[in-house]
Parts: C-alpha cells; sequence; structure tokens
C-alpha cells in the first residue's frame, strides 16, 4: 500500500441506473413501464465516471481514490460493476427496495451521510438523470455540504496542490468559467468527454473490487418522498407523417398553417 | 405563518402542518426574475404567467449588483405585480453560492408558499441549492399547473407526463417557458430596494464568460426555430444553406446534437433534452433525423417541417410537413422561394 500524503484526492463519483436513453418507453396503466426494459448507467454518470478516471490519469499519483455509489435496487450493483470496470476502485451500494422511487432530496442527504463517511475532496456526478428529468441533486447536495458547486462542467481543470478547480460550465448563450476551493460539487454536462467502452480484462477485473452494501437504516436518513404521483400520461401524440412532393408545396402549406 | 419551528414536539409539529394544509392560506409566491443586460430574461415572463396560475399573491424578485438592474426593474415594473430588489456585489452573476442563501432567507421571512424561477441555466442552477438548503423536494420544469400543491411535468425526455402532488410545506418549482404564455405589461408595481440580507459566501469564483454573439432571435423565445443536424454535414454547409434559411424566416438558428459535437453550431443552440426545449410556431429541421432526444425539445412546437433525404428518418413522425429531399438542393430553392414570396 501506498503510505498516505496529505495532497492525495478522494473523489466520490454517484451514478444511477436508469432505463437505457435508446430505449423508447412505453407508458402503462401504472405508469412507466420498467419490468423488463433494459437499464443500463445514466449517460451524464458515465460522464462523470468518464472524468474521474481521466482526472486520475492526467495526475498520476495525486488521486488516491475513486468511489463510486448509488442508491437504488438489488439490480443498482450492474452499474457500479460497469464503473468498476471504467476505472473506479470501489463502489457503496445502498440497497432500496425493487419499485422504491428514492426522490433527489432523498439522495442528497443520503450523499451527505455518505460524504460524512468518506471524506472525498470532489464529488463528480451527472447534471440529470435521463429519467425523472429533475437535474437537482447535485445542487441540493452542495447546498447540503454549503460547498462551493458547478453544475454543466464542459472543462474541468484540477489543481491538486492548490486543492482548487476551475470549471467551464453551460450556461444559455455560451460558457461561464468558476474557480473554487475543494471540496466542491461538480456535475457533468454532455460535452465534458466521451466515455470509454469497458474492455473485457476490466471487466473481469472489476469482479474482485470492493463493493459495500448498506441499507437506507445505516445512514441515518429519511427516505421518505415528498411528492405523489397522480398520474403519468403518454404525451398527446402529433398527427405528424403527412409529406409534400416539392419546395412548392412546403410554401403552400406554411401559407395554409398561417405561419408565413 | 405557522412554520413549526424545531422545537416543536413532533406531534405538536404535525397537527400544526395539518391544520396549515387545512386552513389553506391564499398562494404567496416568489418569482426570481432573472436578467442580463438590462433586460429580463424572456423565459422569466412565462415564470411570471405560471405563478399567476397559482392565485394569490405573486412578487418579483430582482438581484443583482447595486446599479446594473436599474434596465431590469423598469421593465418589471410594468408588469404589474410588486418587486423586490435585492443588492449585493457578489449577486452580479446569478451564482448559487452567494444567491441561494439570499432566496432561502426571503422565503422563510417573507411567508412565501411558493417559490418560482424559470428553467434556464440559472433556475437549474440555484433552485436545486435553495431547496437543499430548505429541505424541499424541488419540482422542475412545470408544465401545468392544477392546483397550488399539483404541478405537471415531463420525464424520460417528454415521452411521458408525470402529474406530482408535493406536501412540502414551501413548493419551489422551475417553468418550462415553452408551457406558458409570457406576461404582458400590464400597470405598474411598488419597488421594494434593499441590500440583500443572508448572501452566501463567494465560495465559487466567477472567472470569465464567453457568450455566442448573435443578431438573429433568441432561440428560447423565437416564433420560429430553423434547425441543422448531421444531414448538413459542414460548418460551412451549415453557414451557407442553414442560416440564409433562418434569416428568410427571421428565424432563431437551433441545432441537434450531432451538429453541434460536429461543430457545426455552437452548444447554446442545441435543440433537445440536453440543451434547449422550443415551442415556436414554425419549427424547421434540416438534416435532422428524429432522435427522442431531439425530438424532446421541440415537439410542442405548433408546425412542424423537415427535410430530410431519408423517407423513413423518425422526424417524419412528428412533422406536419414533410419533404423528402437533398436538403443542398430544396433548402436554397425553399430559401428563394420565401424571399420571393416577402416581396
Amino acid at each position: 500500500m501506498r503510505p498516505t500524503a496529505p495532497s492525495w484526492l478522494k473523489v466520490l463519483v454517484p451514478i444511477k441506473r436508469t432505463v437505457d436513453y435508446a430505449v423508447k418507453i412505453r407508458v402503462g396503466a401504472n405508469g412507466v413501464e420498467t419490468a423488463g426494459v433494459k437499464h443500463s448507467l445514466n449517460p451524464f454518470c458515465e460522464i462523470a465516471v468518464e472524468e474521474a478516471v481521466r482526472l486520475r490519469e492526467r495526475h498520476k499519483k495525486d488521486i488516491e481514490n475513486i468511489t463510486v455509489v448509488t442508491i437504488g435496487p438489488p439490480k443498482a450493483a450492474d452499474v457500479l460493476r460497469t464503473a468498476l470496470a471504467m476505472g473506479a476502485d470501489s463502489a457503496i451500494h445502498v440497497e432500496v427496495k425493487d419499485g422504491v422511487i428514492v426522490e433527489p432530496l432523498a439522495v442528497a442527504r443520503a450523499l451527505k451521510a455518505i460524504v460524512g463517511e468518506e471524506k472525498p475532496d470532489i464529488v463528480l456526478m451527472g447534471k440529470q438523470a435521463i429519467d425523472d428529468d429533475a437535474s437537482q441533486t447535485g445542487g441540493m447536495l452542495a447546498g447540503m455540504l454549503s460547498w462551493p458547486q458547478a453544475n454543466f462542467a464542459s472543462k474541468i481543470e484540477l489543481d491538486v496542490a492548490g486543492k482548487s478547480v476551475k470549471v467551464a460550465r453551460e450556461i444559455d448563450g455560451g460558457l461561464e468559467t468558476l474557480s473554487m476551493d475543494l471540496p466542491a460539487v461538480v456535475t457533468t454536462d454532455l460535452r465534458l468527454n466521451e466515455p470509454r467502452y469497458a474492455s473485457l480484462p476490466n471487466i473481469m477485473k472489476a469482479k474482485k473490487k470492493p463493493l459495500k452494501k448498506l441499507k437506507p437504516e445505516d445512514l441515518k436518513v429519511d427516505f421518505s418522498p415528498r411528492l405523489e404521483t397522480v398520474k403519468v400520461e403518454a404525451p398527446p401524440a402529433r398527427k405528424g407523417g403527412a409529406k409534400v412532393e416539392s419546395v412548392d408545396e412546403v410554401v403552400a402549406k406554411l401559407k395554409e398553417a398561417g405561419v408565413l | 405563518m405557522l412554520v413549526p419551528t424545531l422545537r416543536t414536539a413532533p406531534a405538536l409539529r404535525f397537527a400544526l402542518s395539518r391544520r396549515t394544509y387545512a386552513t389553506a392560506a391564499s398562494p404567496n409566491t416568489l418569482v426570481l426574475l432573472e436578467h442580463r443586460d438590462s433586460h429580463l430574461v424572456p423565459a422569466t415572463l412565462n415564470a411570471i404567467t405560471a405563478a399567476r396560475k397559482l392565485g394569490g399573491n405573486v412578487t418579483g424578485l430582482i438581484v443583482g449588483e447595486e446599479g446594473k438592474t436599474d434596465g431590469a426593474v423598469e421593465q418589471a415594473k410594468k408588469l404589474g405585480l410588486p418587486i423586490l430588489l435585492r443588492t449585493s456585489p457578489l449577486l452580479a452573476h446569478h451564482t448559487a453560492e452567494p444567491l441561494a442563501p439570499v432566496l432561502a432567507s426571503l422565503v422563510k421571512s417573507g411567508g412565501y408558499t411558493h417559490l418560482a424561477a424559470a428553467h434556464t441555466a440559472v433556475g437549474k442552477n440555484v433552485f436545486p441549492r435553495v431547496a437543499g438548503l430548505l429541505e424541499v423536494q424541488q419540482i422542475s420544469d412545470v408544465m401545468a399547473i392544477s392546483s397550488a400543491d399539483t404541478f405537471t411535468r415531463p420525464i424520460y425526455a417528454g415521452n411521458a407526463i408525470a402529474t406530482v402532488k408535493s406536501s412540502d410545506e414551501v413548493k419551489i418549482f422551475t417553468v418550462r417557458a415553452a408551457s406558458w404564455d409570457a406576461a404582458k405589461e400590464e400597470g405598474s408595481g411598488e419597488v421594494d430596494a434593499k441590500a440583500a440580507e443572508d448572501v452566501g459566501p463567494e465560495q465559487a469564483k466567477w472567472v470569465s464568460e464567453e457568450l455566442t454573439i448573435s443578431e438573429r432571435p433568441d432561440l428560447g423565445s423565437a416564433p420560429s426555430v430553423v434547425s441543422g443536424g448531421r444531414g448538413v454535414k459542414s460548418k460551412e454547409s451549415f453557414d451557407s444553406i442553414v442560416l440564409p434559411l433562418a434569416d428568410a424566416l427571421g428565424a432563431a438558428v437551433g441545432a441537434s446534437r450531432a451538429a453541434v459535437d460536429s461543430g457545426y453550431a455552437d452548444n447554446s443552440q442545441q435543440v433537445g433534452q440536453t440543451g434547449k426545449v422550443v415551442a415556436p410556431s414554425l419549427y424547421v429541421a434540416v438534416g435532422i433525423s428524429g432522435a427522442i432526444q431531439h425530438l424532446a425539445g421541440m415537439k410542442d412546437s405548433k408546425t412542424i417541417v423537415a427535410i430530410n433525404k431519408d423517407p423513413d428518418a423518425p422526424i417524419f413522425q412528428v412533422a406536419d410537413v414533410g419533404l423528402v429531399a437533398d436538403l443542398f438542393e430544396a433548402v436554397p430553392e425553399l430559401t428563394k422561394k420565401l424571399e420571393e414570396a416577402k416581396k
């Protein structure tokens, strides 16, 4: 084992298992049908894991540990293994029962408890999950911890010696650059990087990496939901598909629709 | 206000919260009015309309650096709602760390039952932090409001629409601009100006910003939008084919993620689940296949025109007018005919 040096940084990457982005979801009587549907690591979380691994590649010995954490049903262990295969060192699984919805507020509370235990220097996570599209957890966690936050990062420059980070973040109309001392919460946007595929040897190795299981009770956190889902409906269908033959017809149709 | 303190015994706290619920005082809403370059950000006007849907009082809040808010305040006054102006040098860029505690503290001291903002980059950045400080489950991207505690929002990239009922004492939500009309000028409002209280620390230092300067209409609020996709093939053809069509229509310019990733257009022009959500009267998709992530950002447009050479492209399933053609020929022809029609 390497001796611990005070400058070494720990990275915590919260991730989520979601319905795969390429799946065309169906709305049934009880909401969105998720049973038997392909799930995978939320794309923004994948970018966060990739960035954590790249930070270590850039700052070879300065990153002590990359821990991934998920709060989800038993099957969420799959995405932890995916993240381990991409290069994370250890994983924590806060296991909830199948079908239990954990709202961003509860996730943020759970992560706060985990941050208290793990003491990371940077929490790197996706800007939003593609199932609930809330885009809240990172900001909530930063607020609860009173840490600085940089949401929607498209570039991250870590200064290990100065224990600070400079982040270019995507805002309406362009980019904004912020600089902040660690510890901090950073959420990732799409353009930050292109996640790698896990190689077969790394997938095999990932099976041997440590994965700690916890129960919600272990964190002493209130998971009770604040929102009651009244109904979930399919959006109104558009009656598209009307094709025309020529540019003239396009112009005529636009006039007809009153948009010209 | 019947906000139970932490010292209240649990049973009493329960009773109090029940009572608040039963007597359901009329909503008292605070809306964060975002501004930039002496103007209110257009999406903010849509957020005001959503706040008014709740019934009850609506108060606008403008924050910023002293002396740099005058234009926005003048504009906001005409919307006919009382305005709170809270200034501090730290609030110049609407960064989350100084601003979130100001909002949290105003909600407590002002007895607000609802806190709203537009679902813009600022709203998405600051509101979750406020929700974290107040321990409230925020509701993002609200499309419809059926009562003071029941909100409708898109999930799964807009492929499902969920209606949720909040049991939080304070409702914190962001508003999907495309789903609401913009508030119009009506009368005048009083302005209450003060130095901001409980400003948070400047933990994240604002270094710089790089904005894409455009003379075309703002993508989020334009009545028509022309977007280019991967089919446009290069930055040069994006500039020579998509932009003239946009100009002929007086439209804003958008792009698919593929076009942005390939460098044809800027990040801020991306339409879709991860970019901007737009609902203009006219949306013209040029060389865009219509992946669900893109459709999530534009399928509420009134009229959708698609020009694509692949007759099986999913975009044709949502397009009102679909033309199967080579965009390199069809788009310049369309531009020309539109120019002629204007004369």
